[in-house]
């Protein structure tokens, strides 16, 4: 097709992206303000209980509701908001500084060094995050700690493949030969070619691992083997409303919105990002 | 226009995304068995007008005008899907340019025949249709067609697959046969014997041929009549012996000019689009003058120029590398290719070297080997007095002052995320050079006013460059530590013709003002007659002819160089037999 | 073809055992002393180093580990610490109930994913096939037990419909088994039908561009029959690669969801030994729910050998 066609489409495209862009960085945003404003103000203390005033359903002085021992859920809701963020933080910049580094070496050494990291990595992905992450509970004990470096250590092998492969796929390129045949040294290829030329992949794997780290924190809380109360996490606030599930089940509502919020934010912002950075519309092979 | 033999009639054709046009008011008619060429370099709007004609428009390009064919009502512009159905297949069929995407990988060859009959109930049974499809299949010589439609296509070489794409073709023995480059992704070789299958089964049948192309030697050897399209127009049509002996149209002499490799300027430098004003084109008497000249002229031995003072500046000895292809299994055995097998030649300093051959033939590997991007399996590599062979990677930094690589791609050769800058000072980051950032910069600067581009372009990215400014950037890099050889691996094989004489002439210059000795890879015979003054031809890894280009090219002494020479389509000759015949 | 069959089975060997030994690690890294944890904190030395010796944790670790990765080929697990009870039995019993629910979840999420991924794909340019998308989108990020507990909430407290937990096999009675069994199917399928929805959608996209398709078109078969009969089994190619991978995470869901309707399956089996620290029980029931892992995994490298003929040859 001609060079202006093209144009015209990718015009098509990142409208489209926008969109993904848009919601996602507004949901993101949502969840970032709920953590600060939890910093600053909560309309309760988050766990100070009003027995006479449990299972209330929404109202102007309790946006929503009060749980089985009459804890404001808002305020709860807000300083959730900071496990989630913590847990994905944390966990992203693990998988992020670990299985990056070693997708690149597998790409760039080649040889036994790929075969030794990709088996491994093969090897971990039938452990997935949430799976490690029982498994350290039963170690070390439940807790908001081992769930972040056990879902860190889960999200390795997402890193290291998507490294690898993009950089095997700078590594075949034109301009990384022209490197090698003026002597240019490894580490130099890899920060001036390879480097730049993935980020954007490991940026936007980077996205969609803070969406499982959430989903993979609320899962783990739910089963009692997360963040530990009474500190408030929205997988834990669906756990204790379970059993009241019959009498008031908006309190299974708003901390799932809550995580579905966070999910469905970083999932579009990762889309959002992908579009931005493929490769396919980057580069001009028309 | 309109006559009772008129197989295809366009008119007004106009394709448009909306707002930007692609094509503008294509007019012409086709007669019954008629062959029309349609020329034009990328973006010129052909392939898009091939796909117009179909009705086969991707979504959201908007056709006006009127398509009509022979014994249809319906104006294939806006036809309904559910009538251009039963027309296409049936009596216009397509062969596009890449054979192995254009057939589906998980159906058999034979199967992909018949469908296209089954599709149209030109056949009463699906056992009928099959027994077809092995008939059509042997039509188009495949030496083994029953094996052949049983095959999958990946199992089947290129010139193979492209034969079953026009067997399923021209399996409902369409009245019209439209050809996208069908030819362009294919060997030299193999291209000549599919456009002689072409021709012969359109000829035999009396199927009208309307052939796009970028390759004007091809429509001389094709077709009867050629359309010129540019940005989007037809700019001239007519009698393809008219056309390539008086064009009118400035844009089709540039074309011509540019093509022409054995017309040269007062420089003795190809013509380009912007020289063409001077250009004349051989009339027809002319070509057969030159013809017969060459063929009287016996080539004298290029004289043995035994100075033995001269140290050769490549020395290559007994040179093989043999792959060991990845294990496709734990237990199967990894097969052996051998890429290279015993190579030797040596380049003297300032003599340009065409190495020639096809996809497989090792010439790529050799030209990795002297680069030090791979060693040789055994045997031994002299570059510039470095020993390539069993060099680690510090002893290869000298190696590589003296030697340098442009590549093929000029998309894929040139970092997207670095400024022009760092992509062209990147061979002085070594170890042993000690140019600091503001040298670098004026050696930059002076590099590329060398390839014609301006100081100014240091600040931008490769995205915001054409092909062949890219590809002169690429030359600026290669050249910026002065090596005393240049290895170029097919650099203009991706270029527009236009284009392409632009690069080889900027080549020449610098070859002569730098004083470079030149390795010069191709598969395009042509190409490396007018470059280099020796030659290797490959095949399979082996070197099977080497010498003085001219007398290999006039007087080949191995059968594959005789084949390759006779594959080459020279544009002058294809005139020549056209006027002949004509 | 068979060489490739082997090198499959070959690989399953050395990834079961490579897990194991993974797995060894790190749970044995265990800082307390199964011991004492059976003995509690103010056990005489003597009882603890008998009770070590009745455990077999005084012998070197190699040890420890040969012996208990001997055993896996036979469905022989060793001993609890805790209950004292022979491991394997409990498991075999609990890994129908939740192979039962992996299978059928990944079953129904294919049945969902695949003709709404076709579809989302055909009218991508449409308002239809955006809204399949969005709806996707949102099925995402939901996770499996949330919708567990929303479809109790509505299907079992609110309609009455279904039981809200519970379980009961299908060979005792399979009207009360599919009553009970559909909530926690549905809610464990959900989130993998939007997600193996958007695979679908973007490996039909893809085919759809193929030079194939359009070839298929210059035929003359309509856009539908083309996208049919030429592309849908080339986009199987990347769905089934996915399919596998998402596999994993099904199983791991199968756990939590096991939580939410009460469902003695080998998710509460292995959250009851975590809470009880009972160290062995989870060292089996993790090695038992990646090996499930990666025998489908080996099942769907089998697969492609029948789908491309490609790899077929190759071999």
């Amino acid at each position: 097709m001609t060079t202006s066609s093209i144009t015209e489409l990718r015009a098509k495209r990142s409208r489209r992206r926008n969109t993904n862009m848009l919601i996602g960085s507004v949901l993101v945003s949502l969840v970032v303000l709920a953590a600060v404003l939890s910093f600053i103000w909560t309309p309760y203390n988050p766990y100070e209980q009003f027995f006479a005033e449990k299972h209330q359903g929404s109202s102007l002085s309790h946006l929503m509701g009060t749980d089985r021992l009459g804890r404001d859920v808002f305020s709860n809701i807000l300083y959730g908001a900071r496990i989630t963020l913590l847990v994905g933080l944390v966990a992203v910049g693990i998988a992020l500084l670990v299985g990056t580094p070693l997708g690149i070496l597998a790409g760039m050494k080649r040889g036994a060094t790929e075969e030794v990291t990709m088996r491994f990595a093969d090897i971990l992905l039938a452990f997935p995050a949430l799976l490690m992450a029982i498994m350290f509970a039963a170690v070390y004990g439940p807790g908001t700690v081992s769930a972040m470096v056990a879902i860190g250590i889960g999200s390795i092998p997402g890193f290291a493949r998507i490294a690898r492969s993009g950089t095997l796929q700078v590594m075949s390129t034109e301009y990384v030969q022209a490197a090698r045949a003026s002597s240019q040294p490894a580490l130099r290829v890899a920060w001036r070619h390879v480097m730049p030329n993935i980020v954007g992949m490991v940026v936007v794997q980077s996205s969609v691992t803070f969406a499982l780290a959430v989903l993979a924190e609320a899962a783990l809380s739910f089963l009692g083997l997360g963040t530990q109360p009474p500190t408030a996490s929205w997988g834990r606030m669906l756990q204790e409303s379970q059993q009241y599930i019959s009498i008031n089940p908006m309190l299974v509502v708003w901390p799932g919105l809550a995580i579905a919020v966070a999910v469905m934010g970083f999932n579009l912002l990762g889309d959002g990002l992908r579009d931005r950075f493929d490769p396919k519309l980057n580069g001009e092979r028309s | 226009m309109k006559n009772e033999n008129t197989l295809l009639s366009v008119e007004g054709l106009s394709v448009s995304t909306g707002r930007f046009p692609l094509v503008h008011d294509v007019n012409f008619a086709m007669a019954r068995g008629e062959r029309i060429g349609l020329i034009g370099e990328s973006g010129s709007g052909k392939s898009v007008t091939s796909t117009a004609l179909m009705s086969l428009l991707p979504d959201g390009l908007q056709a006006t005008g009127t398509v009509k064919l022979a014994g249809h009502e319906a104006n294939f512009v806006d036809a309904s899907d559910a009538v251009m159905r039963k027309i296409r297949g049936r009596d216009m069929a397509m062969v596009f340019q890449e054979p192995l995407t254009a057939l589906n990988p998980l159906m058999r060859a034979g199967a992909q025949v018949a469908e296209i009959m089954l599709q149209h109930q030109m056949v009463p049974s699906r056992r009928a249709a099959k027994a077809k499809a092995i008939e059509m299949l042997a039509s188009v010589k495949l030496p083994d067609p029953a094996e052949a439609a049983m095959a999958y296509p990946h199992q089947l070489s290129g010139g193979q697959r492209q034969r079953v794409m026009l067997a399923m073709a021209l399996a409902n023995d369409p009245s019209l046969l439209l050809c996208d480059e069908p030819t362009t992704a294919l060997d030299v070789t193999v291209q000549r014997q599919v456009l002689d299958l072409v021709l012969e089964s359109v000829v035999q049948r009396g199927t009208g041929l309307l052939f796009i192309t970028h390759d004007l030697a091809v429509v001389a050897n094709m077709c009867t009549r050629v359309l010129v399209m540019n940005n989007g127009k037809v700019v001239e049509q007519g009698a393809t012996e008219e056309i390539f002996t008086r064009p009118q149209h400035p844009y089709t002499r540039g074309l011509l000019a540019a093509s022409d490799l054995e017309a040269t300027d007062h420089d003795g430098r190809l013509f380009t689009v912007a020289s063409a004003a001077a250009y004349v084109p051989w009339t027809v008497a002319e070509t057969e003058a030159h013809a017969a000249a060459a063929e009287e002229t016996p080539v004298e031995p290029a004289a043995p120029q035994q100075d033995a003072e001269i140290q050769p500046v490549i020395k290559i000895t007994d040179l093989s590398r043999t792959y060991k292809r990845g294990r496709t299994s734990l237990f199967g055995k990894p097969t052996e290719v051998h890429a290279l097998q015993k190579a030797n030649f040596t380049v003297l300093p300032g003599e340009r070297l065409g190495v020639v051959g096809e996809s497989g033939s090792g010439k790529s590997t050799l030209l990795r080997i002297l680069a030090g991007l791979d060693q040789p399996t055994s045997g031994s590599a002299v570059v510039a007095g470095n020993e390539v062979a069993g060099a680690p990677e510090s002893q290869l930094v000298q190696l590589r002052q003296e030697l340098q690589i442009v590549f093929q791609d000029p998309m894929g050769s040139l970092n997207p995320r670095m400024k022009v800058l760092d992509i062209v000072t990147e061979p002085l980051l070594v170890p042993g050079r000690t140019e600091n950032a503001a040298k670098r910069r004026k050696m930059a600067e002076e590099m590329l006013e060398a390839v014609g581009l301006g100081a100014e372009t240091l600040e931008r990215y490769p995205h915001q460059f054409s092909g062949g400014q890219r590809q002169r950037i690429s030359i600026a890099r290669a050249l910026i530590c002065r090596p005393r050889v240049l290895v170029a691996d097919e650099p203009v094989s991706a270029l527009d013709v236009s284009v392409r004489a632009q690069v080889l002439n900027l080549l020449a210059d610098l070859v002569d003002a730098y004083q470079l000795t030149l390795v010069f890879v191709s598969h395009d015979l042509a190409v490396v007659r007018y470059l280099c003054d020796k030659v290797v031809v490959m095949q399979s890894g082996i070197i099977v002819e080497a010498g003085d280009t001219e007398s290999v090219y006039t007087n080949p002494q191995h059968p594959y160089t005789a084949k390759l020479v006779a594959s080459s389509m020279n544009l002058h000759a294809e005139v020549l037999a056209k006027a002949g015949t004509a | 073809m068979v060489m490739r069959i082997l090198t499959n089975i070959a690989r399953f060997v050395a990834s079961i055992i490579a897990a194991s030994i993974l797995v060894f690690v790190v749970l044995r890294l265990v800082p307390g002393d199964p011991a004492q944890i059976a003995l509690g904190v103010d056990a005489s030395p003597a009882l603890l180093e008998a009770k070590r010796a009745e455990f077999g944790t005084d012998r070197p670790v190699l040890v420890q580990y040969f012996d208990w990765a001997s055993g896996l080929p036979f469905g022989d697990f060793g001993t609890s610490y805790l209950s004292r009870q022979d491991i394997s039995p409990m498991v075999l019993d609990k890994v129908q109930v939740s192979l039962i629910l992996v299978l059928l979840a990944m079953i129904l999420a294919l049945v969902i994913a695949i003709p709404f991924g076709t579809f989302a794909a055909v009218r991508h340019n449409k308002v239809s096939g955006a809204v399949v998308s969005a709806v996707s989108q949102l099925g995402i990020a939901i996770p499996g037990f949330l919708a567990g507990l929303l479809l109790v909430i509505f299907f079992a407290l609110k309609l009455g419909w279904f039981p809200s937990n519970g379980w009961t096999a299908p060979g005792v009675d399979f009207g009360e088994f599919l009553s009970r069994v559909a909530l926690p199917v549905v809610a464990l399928a959900s989130v993998q039908a939007a997600i193996l929805t958007r695979y679908v959608r973007s490996a039909v996209l893809e085919v759809m561009s193929e030079d194939y398709l359009r070839t298929a078109r210059a035929k003359g078969l309509s856009p539908m029959k083309a996208l049919f009969k030429h592309g849908l089994r080339n986009a199987a190619i990347p769905v089934i690669t996915v399919t596998s991978v998402q596999l994993a995470a099904l199983i791991i869901g199968a756990v939590v969801i096991e939580r939410v309707f009460v469902i003695p399956g080998l998710g509460s089996m292995l959250l009851d030994a975590v809470g009880n620290r009972d160290m062995l029980t989870v060292q089996s029931v993790v090695m038992v729910l990646v090996g499930i892992t990666l025998a489908i995994n080996l099942i769907v490298d089998l697969l492609y050998t029948v789908v491309d003929p490609r790899i077929r040859k190759s071999a």
